[in-house]
């Protein structure tokens, strides 16, 4: 039974790891431009796709790249992380400068409903290129580890090392960088922020980067962890990140960070007690009964 | 002659179905045309009703069904009221906790309440029989009206093939009638009522919801009363569906279909209208329809096909957003007219 749900939290702490780093990309969106950005779902997905398309071509052109260690990867894997996490990036500013910047005027409710169709019209995209069918990165099955007396597999300890390395980088930058600080400025309040000569524009640019950039990751931790990945899987985590983020207060990267991993273990350990299936439903009520006692989250401050 | 009977057949059957999604963006007109309530969980309560009515005036399972409820074979129209009924309740409980935050919360909790009725009828057998659906819901009046026409045409053998296969499509006019009927009494209702102070109230809350409350109205109130109303025409949408199809199982009701494509529709034809809404849902139903058949003619597999309409219908929303965000048909403002002295505040 404790066995049980040890193995259980060390589960959820993976799946939490990925929802912490989805959520927090939300999240800075959501503070800084003030709007639900459905479409991170998607951009996760395209994500997870442009890693697949940039490894085929590394082994297009012949570099394979043997497993790292333990890993069930190579360093072709890493590279074609990065470059994801680069072209996300830029499909992010593109959709803004064409999209959501001349929509900013119109109010936050234009802007979710035009992400509603950015979501729809990305996966229709990714769709149409790579088939709804599952691809793979690698077709290789992992043996799990007994670790501590818990059965882990290397790749997921990968997953988690991740997280932590961006979560940490992010926070450097928040803290520690001029960007960093007129961000945080601005999601605190953008008019106060440009009167003492913020430029919002570039802070708008720099949290559509990072959002993209770290949804991109996320998406590939969720092909990684999965070991295969469709044009769904974004959308189907979606409600998951929401309550991650609901649930550790909009606009606090910190709360997305604790809201993730509470909704990600707390998934994981209701299986003891509902059927699987139901799973989605617990980080439902959890959101529910968030915004029933406290609406403004764990760290929120308004 | 043959192929325009061909034609006029298929009309009738396009509008049965665009006159379905005519009164589900009517519903959603009612929660964001006029009230700014923001649902993105359509597809949810489209399902809830078509569900409850395939239920209430459906058979009993059959022997080999998993599901034990349901079939208590009742009028259809007991059927369509039961569907409006149960949305409304569902939409009740869901704007609880979240109709006094901000309206992103409202997008949020609706599509998450949409996720959970898909699980349960996708995993909950006894209620829905799960992956296969409730099969043979009866098609109302059917009994009558197909052994009617029936006997018709075998009282005239002298019919030439087109007359005959125009007459023997006699059921779907029927239909079609009844769609009408509903749409056209929602509509007419749906203006009296934005016309009415309760319609102006909800109006009032969408423009400013604080100056709303300072005039003495319970926003809370009167927007659960826009969610309740809007959800309860998404149920019986789901009911004349149902009924239509005579066939539903949880994948119908993806989000896609049930809940996209409405948006769509309405932005298209014009939020805070319900000519709009009713124009929107026949064009946009036009352009998916028949970029289904400009799809027969390049060389495309299925899945690819499917992924361009919808990137078609995903590129018309952000299009009308950035050029036409009144949309066709935009709500007309009315000037109001300068009183000389100022009205004692009403009491509703």
């Amino acid at each position: 039974m404790v066995h049980e749900a040890l193995q259980l939290i060390v589960f959820g702490l993976i799946s939490g790891a990925i929802l912490a780093l989805s959520g927090i990309g939300l999240s800075l969106t959501y503070g800084i431009l003030k709007f639900a950005n459905f479409a991170h779902g998607d951009m996760m997905t395209l994500g997870a796709f442009m890693a697949l398309m940039v490894l085929s071509g590394l082994r297009a052109m012949g570099w394979h790249g043997a497993p790292l260690g333990p890993l069930s990867f190579g360093w072709p894997m890493l590279v074609s992380t990065v470059a994801a996490m680069v072209l996300t990036a830029v499909v992010a500013v593109v959709l803004d400068r064409i999209l959501y910047r001349p929509l900013r005027t119109m109010g936050s409710a234009i802007l979710l409903i035009s992400s509603v169709g950015v979501a729809f019209g990305l996966r229709a995209v990714i769709q149409f290129i790579w088939s709804p069918q599952p691809q793979y990165y690698i077709r290789k099955i992992q043996i799990s580890r007994e670790m501590l007396g818990v059965r882990v597999k290397p790749d997921q300890i990968f997953i988690l090392v991740l997280s932590a390395a961006l979560v940490l980088a992010l926070h450097l930058f928040l803290t520690r960088t001029r960007m960093g600080k007129a961000m945080r400025a601005t999601a605190d309040n953008m008019e106060l922020a440009r009167v003492t000569g913020i430029d919002t524009e570039r802070v708008i640019l720099w949290t559509w980067v990072i959002g993209a950039m770290l949804a991109a990751a996320a998406g590939v931790m969720i092909g990684i962890e999965n070991k295969f990945i469709t044009p769904l899987i974004g959308w189907e985590i979606l409600i998951y990140i929401f309550a991650a983020v609901i649930l550790g207060g909009i606009g606090s990267p910190y709360g997305a960070m604790a809201g993730g991993v509470i909704i990600g273990v707390s998934g994981e350990l209701s299986t003891m007690v509902i059927p699987t299936e139901y799973k989605p439903v617990v980080a439902f009520v959890i959101m529910i009964l968030m915004l029933l006692v406290k609406p403004t989250g764990l760290f929120g401050e308004r | 002659m043959d192929m325009l009977v061909g034609y006029v057949n298929y009309l009738v059957f396009f509008s049965i179905q665009a006159g379905i999604f005519a009164v589900l963006c009517l519903g959603l007109n009612v929660q964001w045309g006029y009230t700014g309530l923001f649902n993105i969980g359509i597809a949810g309560f489209y399902a809830v009703g078509a569900y409850t009515s395939a239920l209430v005036s459906g058979l009993p399972p059959a022997a080999t069904d998993l599901r034990v409820v349901g079939g208590l074979n009742l009028p259809f129209g007991v059927g369509l009221v039961a569907a409006m009924v149960v949305s409304g309740i569902v939409a009740f409980i869901i704007s609880i906790p979240v109709l006094r935050l901000k309206e992103d919360y409202l997008a949020i909790a609706t599509i998450g309440i949409a996720e959970v009725i898909r699980m349960v009828l996708q995993n909950e057998a006894w209620l829905s029989n799960g992956v296969w659906g409730i099969k043979q819901i009866p098609a109302p009046l059917a009994d009558t009206i197909r052994p009617a026409v029936e006997a018709f045409l075998g009282r005239h053998p002298d019919f030439s093939g087109w007359l005959n296969r125009l007459i023997s499509n006699g059921y779907n006019w029927f239909y079609l009638s009844l769609v009408v009927l509903v749409l056209v009494a929602i509509y007419w209702l749906l203006n009296r009522l934005m016309e009415s102070p309760w319609g102006r109230v909800l109006k009032a809350i969408r423009e400013d919801e604080v100056v709303a409350s300072f005039a003495g109205k319970d926003v809370f109130w009167f927007k659960m009363q826009s969610m309740v109303v809007g959800s309860m025409l998404m149920g019986a949408a789901g009911a004349l569906y149902a009924h239509f199809a005579t066939f539903i199982n949880a994948n119908t009701f993806e989000p896609m279909f049930g809940t996209f494509l409405i948006w769509v529709m309405l932005i298209v034809g014009g939020s805070g209208s319900n000519r709009g809404a009713i124009v929107g849902a026949f064009a946009v139903w036009m352009i998916w329809s028949g970029s289904d058949f400009i799809s027969g003619f390049v060389n495309l597999q299925g899945y690819q096909s499917a992924a361009l309409r919808i990137l078609l219908v995903a590129v018309l929303l952000e299009v009308m957003l950035l050029y036409k965000p009144q949309g066709l048909m935009g709500e007309r403002r009315r000037r109001v007219p300068v009183l000389p002295a100022p009205e004692p505040a009403e009491t509703d």
